[in-house]
Order: C-alpha cells, then sequence, then structure tokens
C-alpha cells in the first residue's frame, strides 16, 4: 500500500508538470484589454495538483495519513491476476471493435467473460451473447439511428440496412 | 385565479390522447434511459430530439421533457440497484443507496426515492407555477462573479462536508476542471492542451467519458474486486405489505424530502448550477442537519431521499430560465431551447403571451409525468430487482458492454472509447488509495462555465479578484464558500490541540 501510494503521487505529480507545461504553450498572463490568456485556467490548476502531490508525498514520509500508514497489500496475487484478466479483455474488445466491428468482438467479449470468467454453461452464455448484439443493433441503430462500428463486416449489413432505412 | 384558469387550459392539452400517449412514452422511456449506465437525459433528449419532428411541436417537447423527468427517477434505480449512477444527476443517491441495496432495504431505497422524486416534482412544479415571474428576475440578476461563487461553493461543500483526505479531494477537483478545459479555448478559439496532437482531443473530453470511465469501468472494477468476481446478491423481497411499510416509514425523511426539493429548485433555477450540484448540496445539508450525521453514508435513506428530491426539483428549475429568459439551467434544457428554437417557439418572456397554449401545456404535462413516472417506476420494482438477482459474471459483461456503447453513442468516435477505459483503470487504481472521484465528475462537469464566469469576471473587474467578495450577492457566497474550506482545517487545529492538551 506504501508503495502504490508514492508510486500513484510520483506519477501523478510528473503527469500535472507535463499538463503546466502543455498549458504553458498558450499564454498564461494577463493580455491586457483580453483578460488571462487561454492557458492560465489549466496552468494553475494544475500548479494546484502539483502542489497537491507534493502534500501527499510529504504525509507518505511523515506517515501521517491512514494510507500511508497502513501496511496491508495493495493487490494480492489472485487480485492482480483477476484485474490484469478483465482490463486485458476489456483492452482486446476495444481494439477488435476497429478491425472486425461491435457486432463480433461483442460477442466474443461476453463469451469469454461468461463462459470462461463466469463457467456458466454453454447456453446461457450463447444467448446472451446473441442477444446483446441484436437488441443493442434495435436500440442503436434502428431507433436511435447511431452507426455503431463494424470495421471490415459492414458488407454484411448493406441487406439490413435495406430492409430497414 | 388567473393562473388556475391557464393551468387548467394546459391540462386540457396535456390530456389529449396524443399528448398523453407521448407523456406516458417518454416517461417510460426516460426511465430506461437514466437506469441505464452512461446514458442520462441529457443523452435521451439528445438523440431523440430529431425523431420529435414526427409529431407536433408541442408534443415533442413534452415528450422530451417527460424522457428528462422519467430519466431523473430511473438514475436513482442504477445508482441503488447497482452501485453506479445512471446519470450525474443521481451520483449522490449512491453515498446511501447502494449500502441500503447492500443490507436488503433495496425496496425501501427505491420507494423512498420514487417518492422523494415524486415529491420533489409536484413542489417544484407547483413553485413553478406559481411564483415564475418574480423569481425569474432573481435570476436575472445573477453576473459572471455570482455564477463563479456559487461553482466555489459547490466545490467548497466536498471539502468542508466530503470528510475524504483533503489533497485528495482537492487534486481531484484540479484534476477535473484541467480536463474540462482540453479543447479549444472558449474566448480565443486556440486548441488547448491536444496530448501528443491527437485530433480525438480536440474536442475536448466530455464529462461523460470520464464518468462511465469512472462510474461504469471502474466501479466495475471495483466490484469484481471486491467480491472476488461473485457479487454478494442483496435479497430484496417486493410485497404489497412491505411497500405500504415503506411508505409508512417515509415520513422521517419527510424533512429531508421537503429540504431537497426546495434547494433544487432553487439551485435549478441558476443558469451555472442543475441538478448535479443540487443533489450533491443537497445531500451535503442532509447530513448536517440531520440528528445521526454519522449514519450517512451507510444506508440512512434520507441520504436518498435529499437528493432524489433535489434533482428532480432541479430540473424542473432549470427549465424556469430557459422558457422565461431563454438561458438553459442545464445541458438537457440547451438541447430543448435548440429544439424550441427549430420549432419556431423562441424562448424568452414573449413566449409566455404569444404561445400561452404551448407554455401551460408543457408546464401541466410536468404534473402528469410526475405521475406515471412514479406509477412506472414504483410498478417495476420487481424488474430492477431482477436485474441484481442475476449472477454478477451474466451482468458484469452486459455492463462492460453498455459503457462502451453508451460511451461511443453520444460522440461517435472511438478515441471516447479508449478515453473511458483508461479513466476506469486508473480511476480504480486511484480510488484504491481512497482518492475521492465524484468532485472530478463535477468539476469537469462544472469547468468550462466557472472558466468562463471567472474570466468574464476578471475582466469586468480589471484583472482583481475583489469583484468576486464585493458584489452584494457573490460576496456572502464566497464566504460561506470559504468557511466551508476552512472547515476541516480548523478541525485539524482543534483536534491536535485536543491530543497535545490530552498527553500533556
Amino acid at each position: 500500500m506504501r508503495k502504490a501510494e508514492l508510486v500513484m503521487a510520483l506519477v501523478m505529480g510528473l503527469f500535472s508538470a507535463y499538463l503546466m507545461w502543455k498549458s504553458a504553450e498558450l499564454p498564461i498572463g494577463w493580455i491586457p484589454e483580453e483578460g488571462p490568456g487561454g492557458g492560465a485556467f489549466p496552468f494553475w490548476l494544475a500548479t494546484g495538483m502539483l502542489v497537491c502531490c507534493l502534500w501527499i508525498i510529504a504525509r507518505w514520509f511523515k506517515r501521517s495519513s491512514t494510507v500511508a500508514a497502513s501496511t496491508d497489500q495493495y493487490m494480492d496475487a489472485a487480485t492482480l491476476r483477476l484485474f490484469l484478466l478483465v482490463a486485458g479483455a476489456l483492452t482486446v474488445m476495444i481494439g477488435l471493435i476497429h478491425i472486425v466491428g461491435v457486432y463480433v468482438s461483442i460477442p466474443l467479449f461476453m463469451v469469454f467473460y461468461m463462459r470462461y470468467m463466469g463457467g456458466h454453461h454453454w447456453l446461457p452464455t450463447g444467448v446472451i451473447a446473441v442477444m446483446t448484439p441484436i437488441v443493442a443493433f434495435f436500440f442503436f441503430e434502428i431507433s436511435l439511428r447511431i452507426t455503431l462500428p463494424k470495421g471490415m463486416t459492414e458488407p454484411l449489413f448493406y441487406p439490413l440496412y435495406d430492409i430497414f432505412f | 385565479m388567473e393562473v388556475f384558469d391557464h393551468l387548467m387550459q394546459g391540462f386540457a392539452i396535456a390530456l389529449q390522447p396524443l399528448n398523453l400517449g407521448l407523456v406516458i412514452f417518454g416517461c417510460a422511456l426516460g426511465l430506461f434511459i437514466g437506469a441505464m449506465p452512461g446514458l442520462g437525459s441529457v443523452n435521451g433528449v439528445a438523440i431523440l430530439l430529431p425523431m420529435t419532428f414526427l409529431v407536433p411541436p408541442t408534443g415533442a417537447i413534452i415528450f422530451l421533457a417527460a424522457i428528462y423527468y422519467g430519466a431523473m427517477y430511473g438514475g436513482a434505480i442504477s445508482s441503488i440497484m447497482l452501485g453506479i449512477p445512471g446519470a450525474s444527476t443521481a451520483v449522490a443517491t449512491t453515498f446511501d443507496g447502494r449500502p441500503m441495496a447492500l443490507q436488503g432495504l433495496a425496496d425501501k431505497a427505491l420507494i423512498t426515492a420514487a417518492t422523494a422524486s415524486f415529491i420533489g416534482g409536484t413542489i417544484s412544479v407547483v413553485l413553478f407555477t406559481l411564483f415564475a415571474p418574480p423569481l425569474a428576475a432573481v435570476a436575472l440578476a445573477f453576473g459572471s462573479a455570482e455564477e463563479f461563487a456559487l461553482m466555489m461553493l459547490a466545490f467548497a461543500t466536498f471539502i468542508g462536508l466530503g470528510g475524504d483526505d483533503i489533497p485528495k479531494t482537492l487534486f481531484s477537483i484540479f484534476i477535473g476542471l484541467v480536463f474540462s478545459a482540453v479543447g479549444l479555448d472558449i474566448i480565443s478559439g486556440q486548441p488547448r492542451l491536444v496530448f501528443g496532437d491527437i485530433p480525438g482531443f480536440l474536442h475536448g473530453i466530455n464529462f461523460l467519458v470520464l464518468a462511465i470511465g469512472i462510474y461504469g469501468i471502474g466501479e466495475m472494477l471495483w466490484t469484481i474486486e471486491s467480491s472476488k468476481g461473485d457479487v454478494k446478491i442483496s435479497q430484496a423481497t417486493v410485497t404489497v405489505r412491505r411497500i405500504i411499510d415503506d411508505l409508512r416509514t417515509l415520513k422521517d425523511t419527510f424533512k429531508s424530502i421537503v429540504m431537497g426539493s426546495i434547494l433544487g429548485y432553487f439551485v435549478g433555477i441558476l443558469p451555472a448550477a442543475g441538478a448535479t450540484p443540487g443533489s450533491l448540496m443537497a445531500y451535503g445539508v442532509a447530513k448536517t442537519i440531520s440528528k445521526h450525521p454519522e449514519t450517512f453514508g451507510k444506508g440512512n435513506p434520507e441520504g436518498v431521499a435529499a437528493p432524489e428530491s433535489a434533482n428532480n426539483a432541479a430540473s424542473t428549475g432549470s427549465m424556469l430560465p430557459m422558457l422565461t429568459l431563454g438561458i438553459p439551467g442545464s445541458p438537457t434544457t440547451a438541447i430543448l431551447l435548440g429544439g424550441m428554437v427549430i420549432w419556431g417557439l423562441e424562448p424568452g418572456p414573449m413566449l409566455f403571451i404569444e404561445h400561452q397554449e404551448f407554455v401551460w401545456g408543457l408546464i401541466a404535462s410536468l404534473y402528469v409525468a410526475n405521475v406515471f413516472s412514479l406509477l412506472i417506476n414504483v410498478g417495476f420494482i420487481p424488474v430492477f430487482i431482477w436485474v441484481l438477482r442475476l449472477p454478477f459474471t451474466i451482468l458484469a459483461p452486459i455492463i462492460f458492454v453498455l459503457c462502451i456503447v453508451g460511451g461511443y453513442a453520444p460522440t461517435q468516435d472511438m478515441h471516447d472509447v479508449w478515453l473511458i477505459l483508461i479513466f476506469g483503470v486508473v480511476g480504480y487504481l486511484m480510488r484504491k488509495l481512497e482518492y475521492p472521484l465524484a468532485p472530478a465528475v463535477l468539476a469537469i462537469v462544472l469547468g468550462p462555465l466557472a472558466e468562463t464566469s471567472m474570466r468574464q469576471a476578471l475582466l469586468i473587474s480589471n484583472g482583481s479578484f475583489m469583484v468576486f467578495f464585493e458584489r452584494p450577492i457573490s460576496g456572502p457566497i464566497m464566504a460561506a464558500a470559504i468557511v466551508l474550506f476552512l472547515l476541516p482545517i480548523i478541525k485539524l487545529v482543534k483536534d491536535k490541540f485536543r491530543t497535545r492538551a490530552a498527553g500533556n
């Protein structure tokens, strides 16, 4: 927990410094007749972020906050494995949307999650994995008219477009 | 009783079969949209607006207002059942609604939320009907200094009343405000904080992206960890007897409901604020005036009643400046305003004279929408509880998919979906270290308004920060904000003295 607290404060501190530098691309001072420059608002807020990170680090050394004084483990091996599995599966699913579209990547993700992670039988897994994209299609594409990304599967939907639009 | 006559005429319009049907359909749809994580009233109204061209303008705006109302009720459902706010307006409802559901009191939390919403909606519509002209005059007197002061007050409530770690709360507010500044600078129009020159950042970071990331993906990761893949399903039984019992114990929360309704209504009127800060402020006040503030956050029904009455009251309140002055009181009313202009109904004081039928038809429809939202909400409680009974390994992937698709829908940009994933993962890691994340979400919503009002006020005052303290309305608000900011520091110093005195 202590190590994680320090690492997070350091990473966020670096991020704050980056934000300050990035904000300073626009004027951060007072422009006569125009008011504060475009970068002033984010610059001073990012400075505030940095101060908060330094404050958190100072307390880490003094062990004066509950987290900084905690001896609990940040993530045990089982939690880490679960976290990596879920976050990894999400990353793969979103990545696949670019290539094969939502109507392939969503069922794949759902099958992986329900069958492999949840240990459900093939029947409920299959029904939900097939129904979810169908419901999504009718809700988003038909009733809300929002085209979801389809990647290389786009041509397969042309006959459906002809029916509904 | 001129007002009463107008209202009766309005009911004659709102109860026409087509309009009544649109109200009922809108409420049901709004409840569903509100309950879905990632889709709130603002998405529902924005997305469905083009489809309302099928019906006459009065019907269209009645339909959209019903969605707005239904979504305010619906937001509470996912806050309670899943611990994920269905919309930013229901963030405060999770604080006590979720603990109640985990204790097996989901039915009570849902009934409390629905009843509080109904009372909040009704009180605010009555206020709207009776006091529209004088209250609009008050809101008109607000300048940029007052807007900024009010937002400072909203942030100060987190510091003074949030009870979380102070540097981490402050950090959360700052990072939310910085993210809100990404995109094009509002005054000079120059691109700002476009990380790595990725074009997706040019349209800014939508608050929904952060909200879905944190409250969707992040919350799910949190739930998976705390339940190790299988959530503890709360037992919630709904019988007519239990509902009657729940309604009977509601009188304990009556004070919070009335307070939330009135507070929410007035906060909703102000152009800069809306249902989200209104509900958070109502939660804070309910906690402060309660005899048992220590039970808040652990499943106190008052913690559900106060924000839920406030967000419904605020949604009505936010329509007041939109209709009377042409200034939207919330993002959702901003879209409604855009729609009205397309239909040739120019909002402003003249609307009450030139399109009397439309105005009173809309007001009457709010009364009707309130009744139907309550009936549909309470009637479908077993359906919502069935959702919780689903095994978590089935519910989790469905929610993940809803977050991804719901996050894609508003901007239709995969860039936002990736951001949702990043915010979700980082938010989860930060939450484990006790960083409060709600202030960041509030900050990203209020950020653009805070910056505009601050820059305008400073421009008028020629750079002097005294403008926020000298004006008769913003002065006291700023003073209250500063007191709230200093509250934890005073407490800290006091505690130190006490321990030192005890040590000696």
